[in-house]
C-alpha cells in the first residue's frame, strides 16, 4: 500500500488523475516550408526533471523557445499552471531559460548578472544583494561575486547562468543544452549537481539535449524527438528497455536490430523466423500478427558469450570473434553469425585476472526470450 | 619562395610609396624658408602663424563645430538605422531602407553635394526651411553622408553579438526598451565611440559637400585651406595639415585601438 503511493507521488504521470502543470497541446511551429515542430502533445508535471532529447535539428530547442516566448508557435497552446501562454511576451511569462552560449551579460559582474532579474521586478538593491548571496552559496560562488564573466572558467560560468535563472524562483526553468560546453568529468559532476539544486528548490526543469547519457541520468521521464516530432515519452527505463521505433533504439544506447518474419503468436512465447538469425524465441507481445514483418531489438549487453555450452538457453549460437574492444569496465566485441550477419556483444569485465575471450575464437553466443524488444515500426 | 629581403624591401616601396608625401608635408611645415620646396632650417614660425591667422581659426572653429554636431548625429540615427536591420527581420522596405542608409558610402561626393543643394534650395523655396545656406546646411548633409559609415560599423557589431545576450535580459524581465539600454547599447558601445570617432574625422576632411551646401559665414576648414592654395602654396597650409593629420591619426588609431580590444574581449567573453 505504501509502495503504490509513493509511487504514485513521485510519479504523477503515471496517475491517471494528476492535473499536468505544463500542457502543450497540438503545437507546431513552421518556418517557410519547413516544420521545425509537428504537433506535440506534451504534459509535464509539477518537479519533473523532463528531457528532450534527440539530434541537432530535430526541433526540440524550438519547442524549448516556444516555452519561452521567443518563437510565437503557428499552431497550438502552451498552458502553465492553468494560464494560457500565447499572448504573453517572454519578459512576462513564469519561466527562466538558461542559455546554451550561457548568455551571460560581458559588462556585469557575476553578482550583477544574477541580480537583474531582480532588479527588473522592482526589488530593493540591499534584498536583491542579500538573494543574490544566498543564491551564489548554492552555486558555490560565492568567492567570485565580483568578476566578470571573462575572468571564468566554462563550469563557473554554467553556474553563474543557473544562478542567473533560477534567482526568480521560476515556476518552470527551461534549460538549453546546460552542460553541452563542459568536458566530460566536469559534466558528470554537474548533472548530479543540477539534480542537487533542482530537488533543493522543487523547480520544474525542462533540459533539452543531444546526449544521451545526460538524458538517463537526470530525468524523470525522457521525451525523443525526431524531425520536429515526440516520438516516444517514458521513463529512461522505459525508453531503454522498450523503445517504441527501431529510431527510437538506435538512437538510445547501442542496439542489434534484426528483421524478421512473425511465425508462431501463441503461447508465452512466440517465434520470429529470421534470415540472420535462424528462429529467434522472443517473449510475445500484443497486437501481432502471423506473417508480419518485424524488428527484433537486442541490446549487445544482453548477448552471453560463452566457451563452454550453457544449458537450457533458447537462443544459442556458434560464433566467431571478430573483434573486440577492452574499455576497462567492459568489452565489447563484434561477433559473426553463421549467417555472417556481425552482431554487437558486450560483456562486463567482473573478474580481474580473467582470461577473457578474444579474436578469432569460436564461443557460443546465447540470449534469453524476453531480452528480444519487438518493434513494428 | 625562399624567405628573403624580397617581401621587405616590397613592403618598405609599398609604405614609402604610401607615406612618403605626408613625411615630406610634415617635414616642411618645420623649414624656415618661406619657398616650400627649399630646405632652410629648422623652425616652428608658420606654427605661430598660423595660430595668429583670424581667418584659418575661425575656419577650424567652424569646422569642430560641424564635425562634433554631425558625428553626434549621424551616431545616433546610424545606431537606429542599423539596429532596425539587424534586429527587426524581415519587413516592408528592408531592402530598400539598406539601399538607403549605405548609398552615401559609394556614391561620388559630387553628387551627394548637389542634391543635398537641390534639395535644400527646394525645401526652402516650398516651406522656407532651411533659411539659407550655412553651419546648419553642412550639419544636415555630413550627417547624411556619415551615418552610412556609422550604420556600416554598429551593424556589424550587432551581427557579431549573441542575441541569446537580448533574449536573456527579456527572459529575466525587461521589455524592450529596457534591453536595449541595459544590455544592447553597452555591448556596442566601442563600435558607436568608434563609428562617432570615424564620422568626426570625416567631416573634418570633407571639402566637396562642404563647398556645394555651405554658405556665407560656415566655411569649413577644408575649404578655407583649398582657397589659399590656388593662390600660391605657403609654409603655414603645411603647418595646419600636419595638425590636422595628427588629429586624425590620433582618432583612427584610437577607435582601432577600441574595436580590436573589445573584439578580444567579445570572443573570450563568450
Amino acid at each position: 500500500m505504501t509502495d503504490t503511493r509513493l509511487a504514485a507521488d513521485t510519479r504523477p504521470w503515471r496517475d491517471a488523475q494528476a492535473r499536468p502543470f505544463i500542457s502543450i497541446r497540438g503545437l507546431s511551429k513552421r518556418f517557410g516550408d519547413f516544420t521545425a515542430v509537428d504537433t506535440v502533445d506534451l504534459d509535464i508535471y509539477r518537479g519533473e526533471l523532463f528531457c528532450l532529447l534527440g539530434a541537432s535539428g530535430c526541433g526540440k530547442s524550438t519547442l524549448l523557445r516556444m516555452l519561452a516566448g521567443f518563437e510565437k508557435p503557428s499552431e497550438g497552446t502552451v498552458t502553465i499552471d492553468g494560464q494560457d501562454m500565447s499572448s504573453v511576451p517572454p519578459h512576462r511569462r513564469p519561466t527562466n531559460m538558461m542559455f546554451q552560449s550561457y548568455a551571460l551579460f560581458p559588462h556585469m559582474t557575476v553578482e550583477r548578472n544574477v541580480a537583474y532579474g531582480l532588479l527588473r521586478e522592482g526589488m530593493r538593491k540591499a534584498d536583491a544583494m542579500e538573494r543574490v548571496a544566498e543564491m551564489l552559496k548554492l552555486v558555490k560562488l560565492g568567492h567570485l561575486a565580483r568578476r566578470k564573466p571573462d575572468q571564468l572558467s566554462g563550469g563557473q560560468r554554467q553556474r553563474v547562468a543557473l544562478a542567473r535563472a533560477l534567482i526568480k524562483q521560476p515556476k518552470l526553468l527551461l534549460l538549453d543544452e546546460p552542460l553541452g560546453a563542459l568536458d566530460k568529468k566536469l559534466r558528470e559532476e554537474t548533472q548530479f549537481e543540477l539534480i542537487r539544486i533542482q530537488e533543493t528548490l522543487g523547480v520544474t526543469f525542462i533540459v533539452v539535449t543531444h546526449d544521451q547519457d545526460e538524458a538517463m541520468t537526470l530525468s524523470t521521464r525522457i521525451g525523443v524527438m525526431s524531425e520536429g516530432e515526440i516520438v516516444q515519452i517514458g521513463e529512461p527505463r522505459e525508453i531503454y528497455e522498450t523503445p517504441a521505433t527501431r529510431h527510437v533504439a538506435d538512437f538510445i544506447g547501442s542496439v542489434n536490430l534484426i528483421e524478421g518474419r512473425v511465425d508462431v503468436a501463441a503461447g508465452d512465447q512466440m517465434r520470429i523466423d529470421t534470415r540472420e538469425a535462424g528462429p529467434v524465441l522472443v517473449s510475445p507481445r500484443a497486437g501481432l500478427s502471423r506473417g508480419q514483418t518485424v524488428w527484433i531489438a537486442l541490446r549487445p549487453e544482453r548477448i552471453a558469450l560463452s566457451r563452454s555450452k550453457p544449458e537450457g538457453t533458447a537462443n544459442l549460437h556458434r560464433v566467431t570473434v571478430e573483434d573486440m574492444g577492452y574499455m576497462g569496465y567492459l568489452s565489447s566485441y563484434r561477433i559473426r553469425l553463421p549467417s555472417g550477419r556481425l552482431l554487437r556483444a558486450s560483456q562486463s569485465n567482473r573478474l580481474r585476472d580473467e582470461d577473457p575471450i578474444s579474436w578469432d575464437e569460436e564461443v557460443w553466443a546465447s540470449w534469453q526470450p524476453m531480452a528480444c524488444r519487438v518493434l513494428t515500426e | 619562395m625562399r624567405r628573403g629581403w624580397t617581401l621587405p624591401i616590397l613592403a618598405a616601396l609599398g609604405f614609402i610609396f604610401l607615406y612618403a608625401p605626408i613625411v615630406s608635408l610634415i617635414v616642411f611645415s618645420f623649414n624656415e624658408s618661406r619657398l616650400v620646396t627649399v630646405w632652410a632650417g629648422f623652425s616652428t614660425r608658420w606654427y605661430v602663424a598660423l595660430f595668429t591667422d583670424r581667418q584659418i581659426l575661425g575656419a577650424a572653429w567652424v569646422s569642430l563645430k560641424i564635425a562634433f554636431a554631425s558625428a553626434t548625429l549621424a551616431t545616433v540615427l546610424g545606431t537606429l538605422a542599423a539596429l532596425v536591420l539587424a534586429r527587426f527581420g524581415r519587413f516592408r522596405g528592408r531592402l530598400l531602407l539598406t539601399g538607403m542608409a549605405t548609398a552615401p558610402l559609394v556614391m561620388p561626393e559630387v553628387i551627394t553635394g548637389l542634391s543635398l543643394l537641390l534639395l535644400f534650395i527646394s525645401m526652402e523655396l516650398t516651406f522656407g526651411w532651411p533659411a539659407g545656406r550655412g553651419l546648419l546646411t553642412v550639419i544636415i548633409a555630413h550627417t547624411t553622408f556619415c551615418l552610412a559609415f556609422v550604420a556600416v560599423i554598429a551593424g556589424s557589431r550587432l551581427r557579431d553579438m549573441d542575441e541569446s545576450l537580448e533574449e536573456a535580459a527579456q527572459d529575466l524581465g525587461a521589455g524592450p526598451v529596457r534591453v536595449f539600454f541595459d544590455i544592447t547599447l553597452p555591448v556596442i558601445a566601442p563600435a558607436l565611440v568608434a563609428g562617432w570617432l570615424l564620422a568626426f574625422t570625416l567631416s573634418l576632411d570633407d571639402l566637396v559637400i562642404a563647398s556645394f551646401v555651405s554658405g556665407p559665414g560656415a566655411s569649413t576648414l577644408p575649404m578655407v585651406i583649398f582657397s589659399k592654395v590656388r593662390l600660391g602654396v605657403s609654409p603655414d597650409v603645411n603647418a595646419l595639415a600636419t595638425i590636422i593629420i595628427v588629429i586624425v591619426a590620433l582618432s583612427i588609431a584610437t577607435a582601432g585601438v577600441i574595436l580590436t580590444r573589445r573584439a578580444r574581449r567579445g570572443t573570450r567573453g563568450g
